[in-house]
């Protein structure tokens, strides 16, 4: 019981005093999750207008299988991204095996379909009405998306920050893609991972407290939003 | 010259069809209204000619020129008309970008755009709402934005679809000022839908009837209001006393209609030249007929002796439903329902014009 409590202690301290082995792991850890989640953003919000705005054959099969990859597991795309990206791999002649870019791309993948699930699903709760609105108000086809775009912009941007919180708070790509190398692929969850396993509890114990502090903020935020 | 024109105009949903070979030409500048109860298929229609729907058959020109079926000709009409929903729909912004969205789509000029919202919402009483996010507004504040949204384009043609239905009365009658002032300015064609025929007639030139998916009848006001041409058409203008009856004698155009069962025939005096024998429906209007309580000389030529069976108040009107060997009602002010002390069972004398009752064939 003390062993916790002095951990604790310890890890306020390394807090508090802004430590820099610290400060650095979680600022790696938001640079990379941010791209990946900009990244992602970028690709999910047009792709799903794009398919919420068209009718074809098989549109509610594929947004079955986007529902479906909402919870595909971290070591399943990192797996898969190992295999792309290693040094054997087909994509290995980028060298980008162990990088952060590596950890971005897979972290990309993993929230991929989560983003764009909620993206479609955020723009189904504008009504057709709404659009028609927009249309017989003289609105080109783009026009009408990017205005229903905006109508549900508070379900989006819940949408992009429920990725965010998926991308952060993964261990499984960052370690098998990423490789938790200090000072270049190390972020809060591998090093958790790690210096628990070493017995450095109050290291540990610290990161634990700013990836609950970042998650605190995100449902904050995302409350914010949601009572507007 | 006419500005919409619908030719032979089919629609079905599936199997089941909404429209029926609607034929309609509007004049430029001309206020139509599409009357009909709910389910006629008066939204159908307003949407088919807004062109966000294509019909099943049926041609429609605009502006003299031929509607394509698909392409971006269709856009650009589009861009020459409006459409008022029922439902105001605003978007979730500030009630000056609601209004200024159309212009931007149009891609007009900056300061242009500035003068023609704020000018817009000068005139729909809504100055000083500017940064108001529109969705706090209340149901007539919202419909106002949204008649401000579509005006501020200055469409040839404004589609109106029960702009007033899901309002207060006051909220109402503020909406249907702002359309009668634009009908005014004459620079404006509109066809607006609406179940209130009393609406119809405030604000429209003409009327059409919109009965079951097919136009039944068209004209103006007073041509629907007195001579319906059929029975749904009575109804639906407010005729309660729809009698069935037998044209028994005509003499100079005035006919007698015998009604009632067939031990009990009773003569009424309408002005119709229907011939002797002729199976028709004699049509009254509830507020045409007087009640007394004794028969005073009056130039009525329809006269009877009833018996009260209901009484009912509706706002300032009293409904008096009378048994005079045939049903009828009549719409007497309150007042003189109670200065005549009309009670269910009492006796009074109901007396109506000739040329209050309207006659129509039967079967039509």
């Amino acid at each position: 019981m003390t062993e916790i409590w002095d951990g604790l202690t310890r890890a306020i301290e390394l807090l508090v005093s802004l430590d820099p082995e610290v400060m650095q792991i979680a600022g790696r850890s938001l640079r990379i999750s941010g791209t990946s989640c900009l990244l992602a953003s970028l690709i999910c919000l047009p792709l799903g207008s794009l398919i919420h705005f068209h009718q074809f054959r098989g549109k509610r099969v594929l947004i079955n299988i986007v529902q479906t990859l909402f919870s595909v597991p971290t070591v399943v795309v990192g797996l898969f991204v190992f295999v792309l990206f290693s040094r054997a791999g087909p994509l290995g002649v980028f060298g980008m095996f162990l990088t952060p870019a590596a950890m971005v791309i897979a972290q990309m993948i993993l929230i991929t379909p989560l983003l764009l699930g909620l993206t479609i699903s955020a723009l189904s709760g504008v009504s057709r009405e709404m659009m028609d609105t927009a249309t017989s108000l003289g609105a080109s086809g783009f026009q009408t998306a990017w205005l229903v775009l905006r109508e549900a912009r508070y379900a989006v941007l819940a949408a992009v920050i429920m990725g965010f919180g998926r991308a952060i708070s993964e261990v499984g790509c960052a370690m098998m893609v990423g490789g938790n190398i200090r000072g270049f692929t190390r972020v809060v969850t591998t090093a958790i991972a790690l210096e628990t396993s070493k017995g450095e509890l109050e290291l540990a114990l610290a990161l634990g407290m700013i990836l609950l502090l970042l998650a605190l903020i995100i449902n904050i935020a995302l409350n914010r939003l949601q009572q507007r | 010259m006419s500005l919409v024109e619908v030719i032979g105009l089919h629609h079905r949903y599936g199997p089941r069809p909404i429209l029926q070979d609607i034929n309609l030409s509007i004049d430029r500048g001309e206020v139509f209204a599409l009357i009909g109860p709910t389910g006629a298929g008066k939204t159908t229609l307003l949407r088919i000619m807004d062109l966000l729907e294509v019909p099943s058959a049926g041609e429609i020109y605009f502006d003299g020129k031929y509607v394509p079926r698909s392409g971006r000709q269709r856009f650009a009409i589009r861009r020459r008309m409006s459409f008022i929903h029922q439902k105001p729909h605003v978007f979730n912004l500030s009630v000056c970008d609601n209004v200024a969205c159309g212009l931007r789509w149009r891609r007009e000029k900056k300061n242009k755009v500035v003068g023609k919202v704020g000018r817009i919402l000068e005139m729909v009483g809504l100055k000083g709402y500017e940064n108001r996010n529109a969705r706090t507004l209340s149901g007539g504040e919202a419909q106002r934005v949204a008649l401000a949204r579509s005006l501020v384009l200055e469409p040839d043609l404004l589609l109106l679809d029960e702009p007033t239905a899901n309002l207060d009365p006051v909220s109402a009658e503020k909406i249907e000022q702002l359309i009668s002032q634009v009908a005014r300015q004459g620079n404006t064609t509109m066809i607006m839908a609406t179940h209130d025929m009393a609406q119809g007639q405030l604000l429209a030139d003409r009327i059409g009837v919109l009965l079951e998916g097919g136009l039944v009848q068209t004209g103006n006001a007073t041509d629907i209001f007195r001579s319906p041409r059929n029975r749904e058409v009575a109804r639906l203008v407010g005729i309660e006393n729809i009698i069935e009856g037998v044209i028994a004698a005509n003499t100079e155009g005035i006919a007698t209609v015998e009604v009632g069962n067939d031990s009990d025939r009773i003569g009424i005096q309408a002005v119709s030249d229907y011939p002797a024998g002729k199976e028709v429906y004699a049509c009254i209007r509830p507020e045409d007929i007087t009640l007394a309580l004794s028969s005073t000389q009056s130039s009525a030529r329809n006269s009877f002796q009833a018996r009260i069976t209901q009484v009912a108040t509706l706002g300032a009107l009293s409904r008096i439903e009378i048994d005079c060997g045939f049903r009828l009602v009549a719409l007497v002010t309150r007042m003189s329902a109670e200065d005549l002390d009309l009670q269910v069972g009492g006796e009074v004398h109901a007396a109506f014009k000739a040329t209050g009752v309207h006659v129509m064939e039967k079967g039509s």
